[in-house]
């Protein structure tokens, strides 16, 4: 029996829960919002921001997106910071924190 | 070795949306070793925060194949995982895809309770790799003391008060163990350097055998740390020499890091956690300097054993 997490209202019996406890759906965390619990949240300056991806190397919520994009100067596919996912955020500040102290592309407001 | 942007452009296979706290040390451990590991993955995991976080029904943070054991048996169940697929190989039944095995556990997971399986599983020799993430107590239960909890912090099993200074003993030396199993590759890192990290991964998965890392990782909530203060907390541990960035390969000690001059006191870094709060006021100056001259004295021993493999010559 395949098992939908999406339909899943946290009221199951035992008979209809997944077989052997198998979870299905690989990466189905992200269907859980974590970014209500933030009290402060992060703000991007694509403009200062270099995409050197410190910030990503350390999120420990997987929140700094990544694309693809050409690098003009160089002609080659070039991947780039391209903003952070508040969705899952939960403003820990961590971003800020590491990004080079001279670009300082992130800072930290109250988040309502 | 790996870029950032070489490990950025791949797709994440452990995601967001997981309960650990904000701020929390651990998740990149795992974002990273799956990044810098080009082959599929298995993991296997320990109960501790991390399974705990990424696995609470019906969710999963993985997007690779992930199999949570009790506390005492990550490592048996990754070696029998292991077998299995060495075993269906060889017989045919399934190709050869070059998984990789992984299994993983707290402290509290492998310093105490799961390190009779983990000795069994290196000495076996399988081909595994153990990940240890170590922030210091049983932060998943509430902060009790484990073997890697550090000389007089606070735990709630071991409370600083008028009798006790906190945790009065002293750390296990975990990655040491592990060299005693006479393992092809044992290092020590921590969570706060994408690069050292990632470089270990990689030379990891290039050994055929059991390997083990153990990482240091914050928890703001039992270290009682600024959540912001995630990354400059374990580089610190670093620069304080409290934990040296070290490999040990075929048994020879290699130092990855020395900050020679730029050392800092340890106090510069207990000073920042809660948990080490107590030994700031007046009357625990022995205390602190006891902390010190211990570190001085591991450092230096480390230095030398480091120094004595250098002059013999890479393996
Ligand atoms: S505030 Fe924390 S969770 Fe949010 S994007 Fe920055 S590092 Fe990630
Ligand atoms: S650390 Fe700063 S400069 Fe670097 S990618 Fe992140 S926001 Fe941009």
């Amino acid at each position: 029996m395949s098992f939908d997490p999406q339909k899943y209202t946290g009221a199951l019996t035992v008979g209809e829960l997944p077989e052997g406890g198998i979870w299905t759906e690989p990466g189905s965390s992200l269907m859980r919002k974590t970014g209500d619990w933030k009290t402060l949240k992060p703000v991007w300056d694509k403009n200062k921001c270099i995409s050197c991806l410190t910030c990503w190397a350390y999120c420990p919520d997987s929140c700094i997106k990544i694309e693809k994009a050409l690098n003009e100067k160089t002609g080659k596919e070039d991947v780039k910071n391209a903003g952070i996912d508040l969705e899952h955020c939960k403003g820990c500040g961590i971003c800020a924190a590491v990004c080079p102290p001279k670009v300082a592309a992130i800072t930290m407001e109250k988040a309502r | 070795m790996a870029t950032l942007k070489e490990l950025a452009a791949k797709e994440e296979r452990f995601v967001g949306g997981h309960t650990s706290c904000a701020g929390c040390g651990y998740p990149n451990i795992f974002r990273l070793t799956l990044a810098a590991i080009k082959e599929p993955v298995a993991v296997v995991g320990a109960t501790g925060c991390c399974e705990v976080n990424t696995s609470i029904f019906p969710y999963t943070s993985w997007k690779v194949p992930f199999l949570h054991n009790a506390f005492e048996n990550s490592a048996a169940t990754c070696s029998g995982v292991e077998a299995a697929y060495q075993s269906l190989v060889k017989s045919g039944k399934i190709k050869d895809e070059s998984f990789r095995f992984i299994a993983f556990g707290g402290d509290g997971g492998t310093y105490d309770i799961g390190l009779q399986s983990l000795s069994g599983a290196m000495e076996r020799g399988h081909d595994m790799l153990y990940i240890c993430y170590d922030n210091g107590a049983y932060m998943n239960t509430g902060i009790q003391r484990s073997g890697a909890t550090p000389r007089y912090a606070n735990t709630t099993t071991a409370p600083v008060g008028k009798v006790n200074p906190g945790k009065r003993q002293k750390k296990k030396d975990l990655a040491k163990i592990m060299v005693g199993h006479n393992v092809p590759y044992v290092a020590q890192t921590i969570a706060g350097n994408w690069k050292d990290l990632t470089n270990k991964i990689e030379k990891a998965m290039s050994i055929r055998g059991p390997k083990f890392i153990v990482v240091l990782a914050t928890c703001p909530l039992g270290w009682v740390t600024k959540t912001q203060d995630t990354v400059k907390l374990t580089q610190m541990a670093v620069d304080s020499c409290f934990w040296p960035l070290y490999e040990v390969e075929n048994g020879k000690y290699k130092l990855n890091y020395d900050p020679k001059d730029k050392k800092i006191p340890v106090a510069d870094w207990l000073k920042l956690q809660g948990r080490f709060k107590h030994l700031f006021k007046t009357g625990n100056e022995t205390l602190l300097a006891e902390i010190q001259s211990e570190v001085d004295q591991d450092w230096e021993s480390l230095k030398a054993l480091c120094d004595f493999h250098s002059k013999q010559g890479v393996v």
